[in-house]
């Protein structure tokens, strides 16, 4: 249904073209989940032939993210620029007041929605009731590893302070993946790590799945590891725990550009959702698939934002 | 042996025709950095770091590497024939090594650094391969308290153990550390120091610092001290090389004693320069003849070139192993890894063992190749030295200003650059070592994090940095280097008055 709205949204046939080499901008670390996926999405255009010009990944992780938005933002009427973006582009300006507001970009299209899973050591609690009425009963804080601060991992886990009445000392690690490894280590309780973060550890079999923050299930059923699928883990609503949270993955051009240009970005991403590249990759990181352009995105955008910011004042985040 | 197949598997991995021209390149690149006196093994990499992220990280390791093998190699030249260090851990190698190029037994005297500076590299080397699958080990034990402990050790060990004034290093790490707070605080969320300006919202680029603290400010001394270079010529013939290597057995205590020097200095972030004094001196305190030190024995180039090669080389493993650079060189490839990529630390053995062990096997390969090259090589880099300063400066300070740029496409990085160049220079004229000052802005981030995670998880009590063994001697080590001055002076005085009563 997602893809039908898509299609509306698509001219037939775009009139321009890059004639330079464009710049996937990524607004995180190495190796991180949006470095990740526009590679992916590098891989797919060339080796579908979807574009003359070559795709470069720029890695602007700095300054939490900030680099990226501020160089987006400074580009104006660059269309060669297209920024992988996150819910950063809500949480950021009111964390850290970084003066972007992302309805100075172009929108292009969103792309995907990334889950969040409550997990913990394989040698911790085997489901969520334990894990709480461990962390309840604990003598210390349990301590919730998570990547930067007053950001989706903290707001997570102020909720489930909220709704389980149990206490947490979060602890804001530079990347995922490092909150991923200080997990195994057992120098955290537990972390709210995306499944593509975790997914290696979880296949080693060092971390384990509590719960899923979204209404549904995963959709994925095929085993990720020996005994489970995607689809196994509990949503956290199931468990008794009613906290949900999804992220957006999407695509923007800098400010100013012409229709045409936009158009032939719309385009583009479209073709990048039909490949099999995505496919795979989508259930390999048990992404949620979506595709809205258009009307239906900045529709999208601005409940997204809505949402964001209460979850963002409620939590006390919002820089004064 | 477990390390053995890794290494062979490592070699696989090297034995490929693209990384070996990649090798050749960073050899030839390095040792050309290392005549010049104005560049550095640090300037060298940092300067060509940016040409290798569009390589896969193994090709680029080797390459970065192999410049670091060939800087190594190269700073021994010009202390030789021209009496100007090209790097500073071959100060050392001036003391004997002139002299003996004005008796006229220069290429007696270059053969035996180069060959020194292997020996002691492949010592480092063979440390490296059997050490490190058991840090790796170690991997999952690290969690914020145990690397706050090793980041503090690093910085004791600067103040503790370094040849510079207590307080001078103490400001320059301050300052240092004060720097690397600029930008996005990861455990806050907020920003500091940014004063409103975008350009700064992503702190203070180290490898821009080091081009300007290092490069511009020595071309701005040179410039000041009107630097006349004159040289020797040199060339060397196979007999006087089979003469040096025939004589080698003789010195096998010093060989073996630097060797020792420079690989404990390596893995303590001493550095190589400090290693070079040391292996120097102590070569002087147990020879039979200490007053023909300085005069032109062998012995004293010997000394100094093992230690800094094996220093150089050992450096290389806490920054892969642990994530801490054991000089400035390691600092500037541990920034390097990153950018490519991979998460240098504990776990860098277990997720990434092709680049470790390609890396591991390019130091045996690369220092193999390098002597060879060097070898046969001094007569063509000894004539750089005749192409007039006036003529090099400039295309050094061109090259500087292109590797701030690429690092982050910024225009605004050039200007810091050469903020830091004048730095640079204030702090060489009143004796401030700017090394403390490179590792603050490197670690002092990491450093920060890694003590507030740590006092969030402990609810801000500091018994967490003794809370085990391993964080617990950590830290106490760390404190007992830091006053280790006053240790070594107690234990001295003690030592001294045992003496005096047997006598």
């Amino acid at each position: 249904m997602t893809l039908a709205a898509a299609l509306c949204g698509t001219p037939a046939f775009a009139g321009w073209e890059p004639t330079k080499p464009v710049e996937i901008v990524v607004a995180a670390g190495a190796g991180g989940a949006s470095d990740q996926m526009a590679r992916m999405m590098q891989a797919a255009i060339q080796k579908n032939n979807l574009m003359k010009q070559p795709m470069v990944v720029s890695l602007k992780g700095g300054a939490s993210g900030a680099e990226a938005l501020m160089y987006m933002k400074s580009s104006e009427g660059d269309p060669n620029k297209v920024l992988i973006a996150y819910s950063l582009i809500y949480m950021l300006p009111l964390s850290a007041k970084i003066p972007f507001n992302w309805r100075e970009l172009t929108p292009v299209s969103v792309i995907a929605l990334d889950q969040f899973v409550l997990w913990d050591n394989s040698e911790g609690p085997k489901t969520v009731k334990e894990f709480v009425a461990a962390a309840k009963a604990a003598s210390a804080p349990f301590k919730m590893g998570g990547t930067g601060s007053k950001r989706e991992d903290h707001v997570l886990t102020v909720f489930l302070e909220q709704k389980t009445g149990a206490k947490f000392s979060y602890l804001p690690y530079k990347s995922g993946g490092e909150a991923a490894t200080q997990l195994v280590g057992n120098h955290t309780e537990s972390n709210v790590n995306n499944p593509s973060e975790n997914l290696e550890v979880w296949r080693a079999g060092q971390v384990r799945p509590l719960c899923v923050f979204d209404k549904e299930r995963i959709s994925y059923t095929s085993k990720v590891t020996d005994t489970q699928s995607w689809a196994d883990i509990p949503t956290c609503k199931e468990e008794g725990v009613d906290v949900q949270y999804l992220m957006l993955r999407a695509m923007f051009l800098p400010g100013k550009v012409t229709p045409e240009q936009q158009a032939f970005y719309v385009e583009l991403f479209h073709k990048v959702t039909q490949t099999t590249e995505y496919k795979d990759y989508m259930e390999k990181q048990a992404l949620k698939p979506i595709f809205l352009t258009g009307k239906d995105m900045v529709q999208f955008l601005e409940e997204d934002d809505a949402i964001n910011k209460s979850l963002m004042t409620e939590a006390g985040f919002v820089a004064k | 042996m477990e390390a053995l197949g890794l290494l062979l598997h490592g070699f696989a991995v090297l034995l490929t025709w693209k990384t070996l021209v990649l090798m050749m390149v960073g050899l030839v690149l390095g040792i050309f950095v290392g005549v010049l006196p104005g560049l550095g093994g640090p300037n060298g990499v940092a300067i060509l770091l940016p040409l290798t992220f569009t390589m896969d990280p193994t090709s680029a390791i080797v390459m970065l590497s192999c410049i670091y093998w060939g800087a190594l190699f190269g700073g021994a030249i010009t202390s030789i024939l021209f009496n100007i260090p090209g790097e500073a851990w071959s100060v050392a190698t001036t003391f004997d090594g002139y002299p003996m190029a004005q008796q006229g037994r220069a290429a007696e005297a270059l053969t035996a650094a180069f060959t020194s500076s292997f020996i002691g590299s492949l010592v480092a080397v063979l440390l490296i391969t059997f050490l490190a699958p058991m840090i790796s080990s170690f991997a999952l034990k690290f969690g914020p308290p145990e690397f706050f402990a090793v980041y503090l050790l690093t910085f004791c060990s600067f103040v503790g153990l370094g040849r510079e004034a207590k307080h001078k290093t103490v400001i320059s790490m301050s300052l240092g550390l004060l720097l690397a707070g600029i930008g996005m605080d990861t455990v806050s969320g907020n920003l500091r120091m940014t004063f409103g300006s975008s350009e700064l919202l992503r702190g203070i680029n180290f490898l821009v610092a080091v081009i300007g603290l290092f490069g511009i400010s020595e071309i701005l001394l040179t410039m000041e001290e009107r630097l006349a270079l004159r040289g020797h010529a040199a060339s060397i013939s196979l007999r006087v090389v089979l003469n040096v290597w025939k004589d080698l057995p003789k010195y096998w205590v010093t060989l073996l004693r630097s060797s020792f020097i420079g690989c404990w200095l390596g893995i303590t972030p001493g550095g190589a320069i400090a290693a070079s004094f040391m292996g120097y001196n102590l070569a002087k305190r147990f020879s039979k003849d200490p007053e023909s030190f300085g005069k032109g024995r062998i012995e004293g180039v010997f000394a100094p070139e093992t230690a800094a090669h094996a220093s150089g080389t050992a450096a290389l493993l806490p920054m892969l192993a642990l994530g801490i650079p054991g000089s400035g060189t390691a600092a500037i490839l541990l920034g390097g890894l990153m950018v490519w990529g991979l998460n240098p630390g504990p776990l860098l053995f277990v997720e990434h063992k092709d680049f470790v062990w390609g890396l591991i096997a390019s130091m045996y390969l690369g220092n193999v190749v390098g002597l060879v090259l060097v070898l046969t090589t001094v007569p063509i880099f000894a004539s750089i030295l005749r192409v007039p300063f006036a003529a090099v400066a400039p295309m050094i300070v061109v090259s500087c200003a292109i590797g701030a740029y690429a690092i982050q496409n910024a225009m605004f990085d050039i200007w810091l650059m050469l903020g830091f160049g004048v730095v640079g220079y204030v702090f060489k004229k009143i004796g401030i070592p700017l090394a403390p000052f490179t590792l603050a802005l490197v670690l002092g981030n990491r450093a920060e994090d890694a003590f507030r995670l740590s006092m969030i998880g402990s609810g801000g009590t500091l018994k967490v940095f003794w809370s085990n063994g391993l964080v617990g001697s950590i830290t106490t080590l760390a404190i007992v280097l830091l006053f280790w001055p006053v240790i070594d002076g107690l234990l001295a005085r003690v030592g001294w008055t045992q003496r005096t009563r047997a006598t």
